[in-house]
């Protein structure tokens, strides 16, 4: 398992030289100055000139991206031209907040997904079937900027619930603020026993992260229906009924558990998809997270933010992934990570 | 001691809504087992052994499958009147199962002993280490070598044959009263079936349970089996004790089964001697559906199905001769 994971580990280096290679040369291709950038607006000659030095740009390209892998082997993913601030910083700052909403909507997704899956499996060409069929299906072809929207409508404009954006309400967030200490609001307000600062948070966490997880709902849904289809046929769920197992606990345990590979295989890739998911859904409900970050720096070309976003999501990805494998080896003893 | 009839099926009829039609796999099959004998039930593939097990304990997949029709008595009761629940309750506590296909009978992603164990605490009110306890001792009947290390094992680390052992080590657990045992060696070795069958019936005997063993070969029925229960295509054509039947078969088709006995392990010639194979489940036959393979086939077989009669006390047999 461990050597498992450490080959993983290595070939993510791999894929991020090479990641980093691409993306650093198509930053420097694209026809703006870093420079000039870094100055703001109308800079003076001279003075683009000596922050050409000073940022190594005057170099070979092959040299700068030595540096700048070498700068990354320290951890340092260079400083914003806009802020000058570290970019790690920033992603740091930003991340919490994404994650937030990733994670909630995973966990819907999984929450709801997983049980409509079996149900529609178990009820198979029922209405039940077809009503959760037609939901996953309409949950993965929504475009996600459009479901934000009708959301939006119904549930601020019109029925006034939920509001419209951000991630905590101003006022509430003047007269009871919430002590960072992990980053994430719920969690935060939640030890903090911060109530007032819960309930507006997880009031503006709803509609962005049901929005976030549609298309995840939809996907596992359908995936655990399939699969669930297929053990359920199988003999050993014939045994369990012969010995007189609850229907409860052979959909639950004994077929879920056969089925879950699929499932969460398919849950692994859409939260490593959430990263890019999420940027259309923050930007709609003014979610201060790492979309917002992102589409600001594409915005400015503020070419060392996209470069290290980049590569947090390429290690996020196979992060992920890596957690996924895990989590199957640890459900289906059949599988030997190596 | 009088016999008492433990369980009987009464013209049970179970059919397949499929696209080539309705599949009639049982088609008004009777039978009874008595307390502590081993009722053998023979035919050949396909002609609905497993069927009428798997209805017995309503097991069949619904849709397609349906019980149409038929009662299943047993300790007074007709268990197809039963609620989920109280059917549950007699699933693996009252009448347990042994299958066919070893390899895919138990869960892959637990272990043996889990697997034994849930059953255990489920029907008999046993704690954790009780039923574990229980697993292990059944597991050592079943002469697993090292019961305690195959508690911990998954099924796909076992053989076919120890992997039936376990299943027998299930079922015989159980303490149920009647142990319906489907094919129990069909897909094992040639070296292990004899050792299974050998254990199954050995156990049986020491837990005093009765028996309906389904097979397709009348060399097992001859060493096993106290009656017998002879099936074709979904119906029940000769019924005898043993001796009675293979001293003097009255179907054809029994008779045929026993020119073709396969040697216990050996690959079967199955039905050489007769043409033709069994007539496809979905079609509607108005006379005996042995008719057309029959060596003795009267015109009268094809046009009239013959109805069981008792030719002697005992003995019945579908057949006009
Ligand atoms: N799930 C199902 N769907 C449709 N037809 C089925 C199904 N299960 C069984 N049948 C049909 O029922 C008939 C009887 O099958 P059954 O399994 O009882 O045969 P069997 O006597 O046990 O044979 P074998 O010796 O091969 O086990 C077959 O014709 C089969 O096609
Ligand atoms: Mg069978």
């Amino acid at each position: 398992m461990l050597r498992y994971i450490i080959k993983r580990l290595i070939w993510l280096a791999f894929v991020l030289l090479g990641l980093c290679a691409i993306t650093f040369t198509l930053s420097r291709i694209i026809p703006s100055d870093p420079a000039a950038s870094y100055l703001g607006p109308r800079p003076r000659p001279e003075q683009v000139e000596k922050v050409r030095v000073q940022l190594g740009l005057d170099k070979p390209l092959y040299v700068q991206f030595a540096y700048y892998m070498r700068n990354l082997v320290h951890g340092d993913l260079g400083e914003s031209l806009r802020t000058h601030r570290p970019v790690l910083q920033g992603i740091w700052e930003h991340l919490p907040a994404s994650l937030d909403l990733m994670i909630t909507a995973i966990f819907i997704a999984l929450s709801v997904g997983i049980p409509l899956g079996v149900l529609s499996a178990k009820k198979e060409n029922t209405t039940l079937d077809h009503l959760t069929r037609l939901f996953s299906v309409a949950n993965v072809s929504v475009p996600s900027f459009w479901l934000a929207m009708i959301f939006q409508i119904v549930f601020f404009r019109w029925l006034g619930i939920f509001p419209i954006g951000g991630r905590i309400d101003t006022v509430v967030n003047l007269v009871s603020p919430i002590k960072q200490i992990t980053g994430f609001y719920a969690l935060d307000a939640l030890i903090t026993g911060n109530w007032a600062a819960l309930k507006s948070t997880l009031s503006h966490l709803i509609l962005p992260s049901i929005t976030l997880a549609a298309y995840s709902t939809g996907l596992i849904a359908r995936m655990t229906r399939s699969t669930m289809l297929e053990v359920l046929r199988e003999d050993y769920i014939t045994t369990a009924r012969a010995y007189g197992i609850s229907e409860r606990e052979i959909l639950f345990v004994q077929a879920l558990r056969n089925a879950l590979g699929p499932t969460l295989t398919t849950a692994g890739l859409c939260f490593a998809f959430m990263l890019t998911g999420t940027f259309f859904v923050e930007l709609i409900f003014f979610w201060p997270g790492l979309g917002t970050y992102t589409v600001n720096a594409i915005f400015l070309n503020d070419y060392p933010v996209i470069m290290g976003i980049t590569i947090i999501m390429a290690v996020f990805y196979v992060v992920v992934n890596l957690a996924v494998d895990i989590l199957l080896a640890v459900a289906n003893p059949r599988i030997r990570l190596g | 001691m009088a016999a008492v009839t433990v369980l009987s099926i009464r013209d049970l009829k179970t059919y397949f809504y499929t696209q080539e039609g309705v599949s009639r796999a049982v088609d008004g099959v009777s039978y009874h087992v008595i307390r502590g004998e081993t009722l053998g039930v023979v035919g050949e593939s396909g002609c609905g052994k497993s069927v009428t097990a798997l209805s017995i304990l309503r097991l069949i997949p619904s849709p397609p499958g349906k019980i149409v029709s038929g009662e299943i008595i047993f300790e007074g009761h007709n268990l197809m009147d039963l609620p989920l629940d109280k059917m549950r309750e007699i699933r693996g506590n009252k009448i347990s199962m042994i299958f066919q296909e070893p390899l895919t009978s138990l869960n892959p992603v637990f272990t043996i002993g889990s697997q034994l164990s849930k059953v255990f605490i489920l029907h008999q009110n046993l704690t954790k280490k009780e039923a574990k306890k229980k697993a292990i001792e059944m597991l050592s009947a079943c002469e697993m070598p090292s019961p305690e290390r195959i508690m911990k094992e998954y099924p796909y680390q076992l053989s076919g044959g120890m992997r039936q052992r376990a299943m027998i080590a299930m079922a015989l657990g159980c303490n149920s009263k009647v142990l319906i045992a489907d094919e129990p060696t069909t897909a094992l070795d040639v070296t292990i079936q004899a050792q299974i069958l050998d254990l199954t019936l050995q156990l049986r005997k020491e837990f005093g349970m009765t028996m309906i063993l389904i097979t397709h070969n009348l060399g097992i029925v001859a060493k096993a089996a106290d009656r017998v229960v002879v099936m074709y295509a979904g119906e029940k054509v000769e019924e005898a004790d043993v001796f009675s039947l293979f001293e003097k078969p009255r179907h054809p088709y029994t008779i045929a089964l026993m020119k073709s006995i396969p040697i216990l392990g050996r690959s079967e010639k199955f039905l050489k001697e007769v043409k033709g194979v069994v007539p496809a489940p979905y079609l509607e036959i108005s006379g005996c559906k042995f008719a057309d393979r029959c060596p003795e086939a009267m015109r009268r077989c094809h046009r009239e199905k013959p109805q069981l009669r008792e030719v002697e006390k005992g003995h019945l047999v579908a057949c006009f001769r």
